[in-house]
């Protein structure tokens, strides 16, 4: 049958690409370049279009909306100080693996190279922090360009794509179809892992003594959580994940042993350190969780799944390495262990449970929850009741961060939502928007600290614009403290800089962007004041806690130590 | 180790600085980089010489491979290949020491392209410890410029990268 094809300009088609990719929400901010683009958004109501008050908002609540749907995130901004702008979000998502598409308008193609008015080299600037990136010339490129950067963001593992449009190619016509796929000889990413290695891979499973199942976000980017479960719970083994991958496991489930690496558990940390077979799925073996390379896992074979053969044996050399998909490989390995026949050695894993019992009755998150002075961690662990355990979370980067993903116990994937790969100060009110937005009905938390919280600020204006009843839990330290913690440590309490003068009035300053604010200042006083924030169902809150200023984060695993050389709290070192 | 790694990309603009852009952002080595299209205009073919620990070597095999726009890479160093580099270089040639310059050419198997009073233009194929070869066996003070190619290479017998 052949369809008659409109004309259409470069803008409108833009606009009905993007309806046509089934696009739901952009976040965006115009600017001359994207004045044409803008035009066709005004006429027409599918794609929604979310107004932030700064480029950094739009990118880091594309990502939220994206890491809590699984859909691809979108992003609009115009050229020059618009595209640099968002290079902080682009970066975030790239370390992350989040499928960000950000368009960014060009200045005129006969312009490029003038240093023309708000004119940078959008693609040169992008390219070390995307997983690609296109300059579209000509009108009739720009459908199939935006095909491809949707399916380059999605497919493999996943990443940001720019795409930058300069203006004219806005304005110039051409005849429109949208293809329902692409196919690029350059990029075929794999999906099944190797049967050999598979079957390999299930013997030595079964073979383990002290096994340890360590997995990541690429779990939870490859929707792979049910298939985890199925496996895990299969073999009985102990399970850690990584900062990026809680929820893939439900953190309730006894075979879950909590979070590794740096402020990981005693006995996550400990388990890795003696298993004699580490299973890593779609971990990244990152600095922040192996610690000193020479010392890690000394007694272990790996098996590692992973979709980017480039994350193999990049960090660690592995034994037996699986690329692909990780639903796909979990699910051939539940058949392979199936059709193996052999089960988990029993009495071996007896013995192991109870040397990771002995570890977990140190209980090494143990804090004061007597203080009259507001404890961090005790309002996570109050938020996390009053919840159900079932919120959003964002998050910021610092102690709270930690002390969020220590406390509060995810047991649904893409429902923990932080920047774990660039540790980005400023993402958790932009991504916390986003995820509201994908979910209208569910409770969005974002829990901060000062520091973090100001860096975004001005998006509390988007939140009131449209209607987004996220609640802002600031554990108000006045410290930078991550930066304070380290100072106290290895700077011997030489505390340059770290110190937050000058703060503003929360509570007002909430209420001056057209919000609910609550100071709360007395460890009695929480639980009320989280009740009746999360009552206002339809309203921001913002909740400052005044915290305890020399609390830190424990257990911690210093740099360029062993897994197994972690610090409790001062007054219990271990030996 | 020094590699020889042979890659098929997409002849697009941008394509050659994301993969010189990946070398320098993940601190890897770049001996040489040759560069043009193929008789597929679409594609063009790249020779890089790097170096490095057969872990380094086998990070920049996948990172390469990861770039949306490089169809394939093969590392000819694995296997018998070829390697040719083109050297064009300028040399003062005056009065006796013409004679002497005009075989040590011949000796090397390069050609005299270009002749004026003082000087010889010579060009030479080969492996680059030929040319190194070569320079050396020349009075340092009579070279007044060397440009060369960097290295293409190509395996032997059946073996061959096609898209
Ligand atoms: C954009 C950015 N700048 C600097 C840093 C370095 N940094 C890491 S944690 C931190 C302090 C965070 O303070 P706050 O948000 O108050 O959280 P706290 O650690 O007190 O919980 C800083 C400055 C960063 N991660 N991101």
């Amino acid at each position: 049958m052949i369809q008659k094809r409109d004309t259409l300009r470069g803008a409108e088609i833009f606009v009905r690409s993007l309806r046509d990719e089934g696009v739901e929400y952009v976040f965006g901010y115009p600017g001359g370049a994207v004045l044409h683009i803008y035009d066709e958004l005004f006429k027409q109501s599918e794609v929604k279009h979310i107004l932030v008050r700064h480029e950094q908002g739009a990118g880091h609540a594309a990502d939220g909306y994206t890491r809590a749907t699984g859909k691809p995130g979108v992003v609009l901004v115009t050229s020059g100080p618009g595209v640099t702008n968002c290079v902080t979000p682009i970066a975030t998502a790239y370390m992350d693996s989040t499928p960000l598409v950000v368009f960014s308008g060009q200045v005129p193609t006969r312009l490029i190279g003038n240093d023309a008015f708000q004119e940078v080299d959008a693609v040169g600037i992008t390219r070390p922090c995307v997983k690609h990136n296109f300059l579209v010339k000509d009108v009739r490129d720009l459908a199939v360009t935006i095909k491809k950067a949707f399916h380059v963001a999605m497919s493999g593992r996943p990443g940001p794509v720019l795409v930058d449009i300069p203006k004219d190619v806005t304005a110039d016509s051409c005849e429109y179809t949208y293809p329902d796929s692409v196919d690029i000889r350059s990029y075929r990413p794999v999906v099944k892992g190797h049967p050999g290695q598979i079957k390999k891979a299930a013997k030595l499973i079964l073979s383990a003594k002290r096994p340890m199942i360590y997995t990541g976000g690429g779990v939870i980017l490859g929707n792979a959580s049910a298939e985890l479960r199925e496996f895990t719970r299969m073999l009985g083994y102990p399970i850690t994940q990584t900062l990026m991958g809680l929820g893939a496991f439900p953190a309730t489930d006894p075979q879950f042993i909590g979070m590794l690496g740096m402020h990981g558990t005693y006995e996550a940390n400990m388990g890795m350190h003696y298993c004699d077979v580490l299973i890593a799925i779609g971990a990244r073996f990152d600095d922040r969780v192996t610690g000193d390379l020479k010392q890690f896992c000394p007694q272990a074979q790996i098996i590692h799944v992973d979709v980017d053969p480039s994350s193999i044996s990049k960090n660690v050399r592995v034994d037996i390495p699986i690329v692909g998909d990780v639903k796909h490989v979990l699910v051939d390995l539940c058949a392979a262990l199936r059709a193996h026949g052999g089960k988990p050695d029993a009495e071996a894993l007896k013995t192991w449970w109870a040397q990771i019992k002995e570890w977990q009755a140190v209980d090494c998150l143990r804090y004061n929850r007597n203080s009259e002075v507001i404890k961090p961690q005790f309002v996570i662990e109050k938020l996390y009741e009053l919840t159900q355990g079932r919120a959003y979370v964002t998050s910021d980067v610092g102690q709270h961060q930690m002390w969020a993903a220590q406390f509060y116990k995810f047991d649904e994937p893409r429902h923990w939502i932080n920047s774990g790969g660039l540790g980005t100060m400023g993402f958790g009110l932009p991504a916390a928007m986003g995820v509201q937005l994908g979910f209208p009905r569910e409770t969005v938390a974002c829990i901060t600290g000062e520091a973090s919280l100001v860096m975004c600020i001005q998006e509390l204006s988007t939140c009131l614009q449209y209607g987004l009843p996220i609640k802002i839990i600031n554990l108000n330290n006045r410290y930078m403290g991550m930066v304070r913690q380290w100072q106290e440590f290895f700077y011997d309490k030489r505390y340059s800089h770290s110190y937050m003068d000058a703060l503003p009035d929360f509570v007002k300053l909430a209420e001056s962007f057209g919000h609910t604010g609550m100071r709360v200042e007395k460890t009695k006083d929480v639980e009320t004041a989280l009740r009746d924030a999360l009552k206002m169902k339809d309203k921001l809150v913002l909740l400052d806690f005044i915290t305890d200023q020399t609390e830190n984060v424990y257990p911690m695993m210093a740099s360029g130590k062993g897994q197994h050389e972690m610090h409790l709290s001062p007054d219990r070192e271990l030996a | 180790m020094r590699h020889i790694l042979s890659l098929l990309v997409e002849n697009e603009a941008g394509a050659l600085s994301r993969i010189s852009g990946l070398f320098s952002a993940r601190a890897f080595n770049i001996e040489s980089l040759t560069v043009a299209p193929t008789e597929d205009a679409s594609v063009s073919r790249m020779t890089i010489v790097t170096n490095g620990s057969d872990e380094i070597i086998e990070q920049i095999m996948k990172q390469v491979n990861k770039l949306v726009d490089v169809i394939k890479v093969m590392d000819l160093s694995e296997s018998d290949h070829i390697e040719r580099e083109l050297m064009l270089i300028k040399v003062t040639a005056k009065g006796e020491a013409r004679e002497e310059l005009k075989r040590m050419v011949d000796i090397f198997r390069g050609r005299i392209i270009d002749v004026t009073d003082n000087t010889y233009t010579v060009e030479m194929t080969g492996d680059g410890n030929k040319l190194n070869a070569f320079i050396k066996a020349l009075d340092p003070k009579l070279i007044l410029e060397v440009v060369r190619t960097g290295v293409s290479g190509i395996a032997r017998g059946d073996r061959a990268i096609r898209t």
